[in-house]
């Protein structure tokens, strides 16, 4: 069985550093499995198993940094688990990247942006434990959950038994505080904007906090709702800016290097694909049309936008015109058997992630719809898994919301084309001899020259153009 | 419903979505998706929460009226019960 190794998430990453494992030597395993979270230039990414098996081995030890394609974990039947501990293997670091620091490294300095996996984050919020006064135990200062539990039994409790060498106590954490209730979202919420939830009135079952009890609270005082007279001094006593530092400076930190990542990769392209554009304008007049209609009958929360159906249309637009769908390796243009089509998400904070649809050229505009609107959402979120950041064979990028009219992209290597859609705009237009209104959209291509030529391109556009003209039929 | 729970509503549901957005920073007549930078999915999202909340269906042909604070809160105001 192959090794499971750090995967690619993303065509601007070339190493990855393991935050934490989510499994442990003689866990059974199943494909798709969330497995570990991996953190690159973007963000922190659960990652799935692609096996079934068993974990026989942990190669590589939380901090670790390693290139794409390096040895993470060895998934086998079972008769090979090596118990009881994660083996300390030295790890092969590309040389461009700093060595982690030793083991039980020193504590990063207050305010230092503090590495530690979505999951050790949601339990010190749940905790209410400031992460920078966690004594860290992995190198570069990562945070575990063992930590967690040591720091929580030294405030809570008796003094714990030293523990020096061996592994953690596997003992159940300690007596918490009195627990509130609250929804995850309410927690996060909460954490993020540091409010104490004890001083927060829930209205969910039982009393239960929900996110939506969070934000009142986090309303400026005349905008909160008059119904909730009691007093909350745990907000006053806590003024948000206070907890902002440290998150800011860990903003920074990944906004930085989300923008080298971007830019290694585009100057890449820039450098590598000599690139021809071409565009054509869309009559939207039946897809509109057809828009309408089915969202009078749609329940709302299945209500479809344009995009939908202008990915669906150049996802099977590409599926037709296979030539600029795939990708360009080693001097020679290599088809896809299907279309994975990236979708560029910007970040509200700066930055893009690219999502990706699989086979969506077979995907109908209702299930794109809901593909699009969850990935979009969680990668605002910093919220997607291995799987959805895969290599695309085509890539969409629409900033038609910023208002644009039209898109010339930069395609990203190694796929050979990026479909642009601007904005939905309404002009005038002449069918048969006359002049009418009418909504458009401009679509664009990107492509890699060496792979396909203008023709190629058109066929494209013009695939698109008809297939828009029918939407009933996508 | 009365316009400050109307208001209410759709402040919750903008930060929902955009939960840094600086709404006291936004006048009443300001367009709500070029202020908050909203895309269509986002306004879609907007639409669905607020029909929820208010329990009334927001339509396609009511778009417009949700464009700025002020005529969202009287859309609301007059519509939803």
């Amino acid at each position: 069985m192959p090794d499971f190794v750090m995967p690619s998430l993303g065509a601007d990453m070339d190493a990855g550093t393991l935050l934490e494992w989510l499994v442990k030597p003689g866990d059974a395993v199943h494909r798709g499995d969330v497995v570990a979270v991996v953190d690159t230039d973007k963000a922190a990414i659960e990652v799935e198993c692609f096996d079934d098996g068993v974990v026989e081995q942990l190669i590589v030890e939380p901090g670790a940094k390693v290139p794409v394609g390096a040895p993470l974990a060895r998934i086998g039947t079972g008769e090979g688990v090596a118990v009881p501990a994660p083996a300390r293997v030295p790890v092969p670091v590309p040389a461009m990247a700093p060595a982690p620091a030793p083991a039980a490294g020193p504590l990063p300095a207050a305010g230092e942006p503090l590495v530690t996996s979505p999951l050790v984050r949601h339990l010190a919020a749940d905790r209410g434990l400031d992460l920078h006064a966690v004594p860290a135990s992995g190198p570069g200062g990562v945070v575990h959950r063992a930590d967690l539990d040591r720091t929580a039994s030294t405030t809570a409790g008796p003094p714990p038994a030293q523990a020096p060498a061996g592994p953690p106590p596997a003992q159940a954490a300690p007596p918490l505080p009195p627990a509130v209730r609250a929804s995850p979202m309410a927690r996060r919420l909460a954490a993020a904007e540091g409010l104490d939830l004890s001083g927060v009135e829930g209205t969910g079952p039982n009393g239960a906090i929900s996110a939506e009890d969070v934000r009142r609270a986090l309303l400026p005082a005349p905008h909160r709702p008059p119904r909730t007279p009691r007093p909350r001094p745990h907000r006053a006593a806590r003024p948000r800016a206070a907890a902002a530092p440290p998150a800011t400076s860990a903003a920074d930190e990944k906004a930085r290097a989300m923008r080298h990542a971007i830019a290694a990769l585009m100057e890449r392209s820039n450098r590598e694909i000599p690139h021809y554009y071409l565009t054509s304008t869309i009559d939207l007049t039946a897809l509109t049309a057809w828009l309408r209609a089915r969202n009078r009958e749609l329940p709302v929360e299945q209500r479809l936008v344009p995009a939908a159906a202008l990915l669906v249309a150049t996802a099977r637009a590409a599926h037709d015109v296979g030539q600029l769908n795939g990708h360009w390796i080693d001097d020679e243009f290599r088809p896809a058997d299907r279309v994975d089509l990236g979708l560029v998400v910007s970040l509200r904070r700066g930055g893009i992630m690219v999502p990706v649809v699989t086979d969506a050229a077979n995907r109908s505009v209702e299930q794109l719809m809901a593909a699009l609107r969850d990935l979009v959402e969680r990668a605002r979120l910093g919220r997607l898994r291995g799987s959805e950041l895969g290599q695309p064979s085509i890539t969409v990028s629409n900033l038609g919301d910023q208002g644009v009219e039209s898109v010339l992209g930069v395609v990203y290597p190694p796929q050979v084309a990026l479909v642009g859609f601007g904005a939905v705009v309404e002009r005038p237009w002449a069918v048969d001899g006359l002049l009418g209104v009418r909504p458009v959209v401009t679509a664009s291509l990107a492509a890699d020259h060496r792979a396909s030529d203008g023709a190629i391109g058109a066929r494209l556009l013009t695939r698109i153009d008809r297939l828009l003209q029918n939407p009933e039929e996508l | 419903m009365n316009p400050d729970r109307a208001r209410e509503l759709i402040q919750l549901t903008l930060l929902d979505i955009v939960p840094d957005a600086d709404l006291d920073g936004i006048t009443g007549d300001a367009d709500l998706r070029e202020s908050l930078e909203l895309d269509s999915l986002d306004f879609v999202t907007l639409v669905e929460r607020l029909s929820r909340r208010a329990d009334y269906r927001i339509d396609e042909e009511d778009y417009p009226q949700l464009r700025t604070m002020d005529s969202a809160v009287r859309f609301l105001a007059a519509h939803a019960a």
